[in-house]
């Protein structure tokens, strides 16, 4: 390894790698933002919907977690332009991001609401209180703390995913940092480097994760 | 939408698909095997009496977990060299896929040692048995059979990850999709037949991991 | 008569925390020695050190005129290497309150395990003296059911059988009884009176004050990490010397 030319090397670098790093996160906190939209409007589908729309938006998830993300997003890039849909590689990277994170949102969602007991609901109606009600104050309170981790998790997966859309040419870290390795051929320095970033915003997102966790727990 | 679907160009390459299938499903059995290895060696690791031991499994694990995939295969692939450690394309795809399933093996295989009751250890060393032979015949069997579910759930994600080789050239079904993509300019049909492909065998391998569960369960 | 265990001047300590204060107790062969106390008095623990799950700070014990556990280089007191402690653990054999049956072999397995594993013997032989045990507990019918497919009773009584297939020179039971069902309880205990009858020494750790005192040649009351008070059954149930044992008996209940 040679430090003194990597230093060099990523100080002249730092405006390009600084760019994708932001990209990086725009599409990732986009993507888990959108996803987990349509990821909790799955999750309900999949739990008080008709039979119907349970069983179109159950094909949904399955399709979606059946298929590797790579392929989605190959898909994503190269079907929609086909179709007349004109998105950026930015754009398609995203759209499927999203896709990905809501069947992944959509599960944790349904999960966390038939784990809480049957009782609960019961005990909600007892007291007069309207789905509505019991929803808002009984079920999604409860429902969102044992969500919490898993959807962490997935936030996290989103961000390690985000690396795919250096394949369709969106210029994120990982393809910013293969930018700067084909001008230095620096590859070990740099893949390393790019390694111990993702590490620490992952670390980081579990972290914070971890917190929240601690300060909305309930004391037992 | 005005679009003529004609699959029989992507059905003319079914050889292919299927050449490319059976690659993917070779590589993902085989790091998981080795997998396996690693994440029993890590998680033993983690539960050391030893504070280096214990350090050097938990930094192995959590750098590997927290960091994208498609970062490890291209570090492998195009870093390693330049410390002499090359590797063909195959070899070094499940190299990576293996290090990359044993920290996530780890992870399930120190749940499911913790989850363990104490008594069994010690009910294999009164009989005068080694430690080391304890963990043999009593401690990971037992394991690895209460934690088969995580254990067929990580080989399916394994399997959408072999989808990854295809960035270093590595001839598996994603590989050949972009091929026949490329080269017959029908990129719905391919795009689809190529998702439902693996959605197809995702489901295929979870109903037979299932039933191979149920088989290997401990009756009771 | 043989000595088959000899503890002399044993302590134990977790932490700070003292639970064996110098124990001292001779056992011969065929002698059923029951320990008795309140919890936290130490008496699982001898058991365990016997057995060499705990390991212990100071002292001695001796299985057959043989000093487990540890060797002394001089004045430095080292443990034992693995194997030697693996093979002087055999000669003991060790039943616990939770059974602990390795649930993924059949009763039948269970018992097979350390026979061809510790003790090296050939299939066949491990087999019949399995099925001979697993016959004199009563469970033959029930020698390829699965731990979880049998009652506790049951599966203490192949765990029962696990141990003593072994032929160990001495039985250790702890608390054999305490994680059962009240109507479970009896089918147990006579299985370990049966044994008595045979003549198999046995150290019993137990909370059962009426099949201490049926079963056993000998009772030992322990409090704090001491041996309290020790002697015949009828003597130590019919007439406590001290205190301490007069308050425990009268709280047990019969």
């Amino acid at each position: 390894m040679n430090f003194t030319l990597f230093f060099a090397d990523l100080w002249t670098a730092r405006m390009n790698l600084l760019n994708g790093l932001g990209q990086t996160v725009l599409i990732s906190v986009g993507s888990v933002f959108l996803g987990t939209l349509l990821g909790v409007a799955v999750g309900l589908a999949l739990t008080y919907g008709h039979w119907l729309l349970r069983f179109v938006v159950r094909i949904y998830t399955d399709f979606l977690r059946g298929t590797p993300v790579f392929v989605l997003i190959l898909a994503c890039f190269y079907i929609l332009s086909v179709v007349g849909i004109d998105l950026s590689a930015f754009e398609a990277g995203v759209l499927a991001l999203t896709l990905f994170c809501s069947s992944h949102v959509g599960e944790i969602v349904r999960g966390a609401l038939s784990a809480i007991s049957k009782g609960q609901t019961e005990a909600a109606k007892s007291i007069g209180l309207t789905f509505r009600q019991s929803f808002v104050y009984v079920l999604m309170p409860q429902a969102l703390r044992q969500i919490l981790p898993t959807w962490v998790n997935t936030a996290t997966e989103i961000v390690k995913a985000s690396t795919l859309l250096s394949i369709i040419g969106v210029v994120e870290f990982l393809l910013a940092t293969q930018q700067v390795i084909s001008r230095t051929y620096l590859s070990l320095e740099f893949y390393l480097f790019a390694g111990v970033v993702y590490f620490l915003v992952n670390f980081a997102i579990e972290q914070a994760g971890r917190f929240v966790e601690r300060r909305i727990a309930i004391p037992n | 939408m005005d679009y003529d679907f004609n699959f029989a160009v992507v059905w003319r390459n079914w050889d292919l698909l299927a050449q490319g299938l059976g690659l993917g499903l070779s590589l993902a059995v085989l790091s998981i095997a080795i997998g396996t290895g690693i994440g029993l060696i890590a998680a033993f690791g983690m539960l050391s009496k030893l504070r280096p031991v214990r350090w050097i499994a938990l930094a192995y694990v959590s750098a590997i977990r927290n960091t994208p995939i498609l970062v490890l295969i291209l570090f492998t692939y195009f870093a390693l060299p330049q410390m002499g450690v090359r590797l063909e394309k195959i070899p070094s795809f499940i190299f990576t896929l293996s290090i990359y399933a044993g920290a996530y093996l780890a992870e399930v295989f120190r749940g499911g040692l913790v989850a363990l009751p104490l008594g069994l250890r010690e009910a294999g060393l009164a009989i005068g048995l080694t430690e080391f032979r304890t963990k043999i015949y009593i401690i990971i069997p037992v394991m690895m059979r209460n934690v088969l579910p995580s254990l067929s759930n990580n080989f399916i994600s394994l399997f959408k990850d072999t989808s990854l080789a295809a960035v270093i050239a590595v001839p598996e079904l994603t590989y050949y999709a972009r091929k026949i993509n490329v080269e017959s300019f029908r990129v719905i049909e391919t795009w689809m037949v190529a998702s439902l492909i693996y959605v197809a065998a995702c489901y295929i391998i979870a109903s037979l991991l299932r039933r191979l569960e149920a088989r290997l369960a401990i009756p009771r | 008569m043989t000595q088959v265990l000899k503890i002399t001047d044993l302590h134990k300590r977790f932490g700070d925390l003292e639970v064996l204060k110098g124990i001292d107790l001779t056992m011969q062969k065929g002698d059923v020695v029951s320990l008795i106390g309140s919890s936290g008095s130490g008496k699982t623990t001898v058991l365990r050190c016997i057995n060499l799950l705990e390991d212990f700070e100071r002292g001695t014990v001796e299985i057959a005129g043989e000093a487990i556990g540890y060797r002394h280089d001089g004045r430095k007191r080292r443990r034992l290497p693995e194997r030697q402690i693996a093979r002087q653990r055999a000669m003991t054999g060790m039943t616990f309150q939770q059974f602990n049956l390795f649930p993924h072999m059949t009763a039948l397995g269970n018992v097979m395990l350390g026979l061809l594993k510790t003790q090296k013997k050939p299939k066949e032989e491990a087999r019949s003296i399995a099925e001979s045990w697993l016959e004199r507990v009563g469970m033959a019918s029930r020698k390829d059911h699965y731990p979880g497919q049998l009652s506790g009773g049951q599966q203490q009584r192949v765990a029962i059988a696990r141990a003593i297939a072994m032929n160990p020179q001495l039985m250790l039971f702890d608390e054999v009884t305490s994680a059962l069902d009240p109507e479970l309880v009896t089918e147990v205990l006579a299985v370990v009176r049966d044994l008595a009858a045979d003549g198999m020494t046995m150290l019993i750790v137990t909370h059962e004050m009426r099949f201490a005192r049926d079963v056993s040649s000998r009772v030992v009351f322990m409090h704090e990490g001491r041996i309290h008070e020790e002697g015949p059954p009828d003597e130590l149930f019919g007439a406590p010397k001290t205190e301490r044992l007069q308050g425990f008996l009268a709280r047990s209940e019969f």
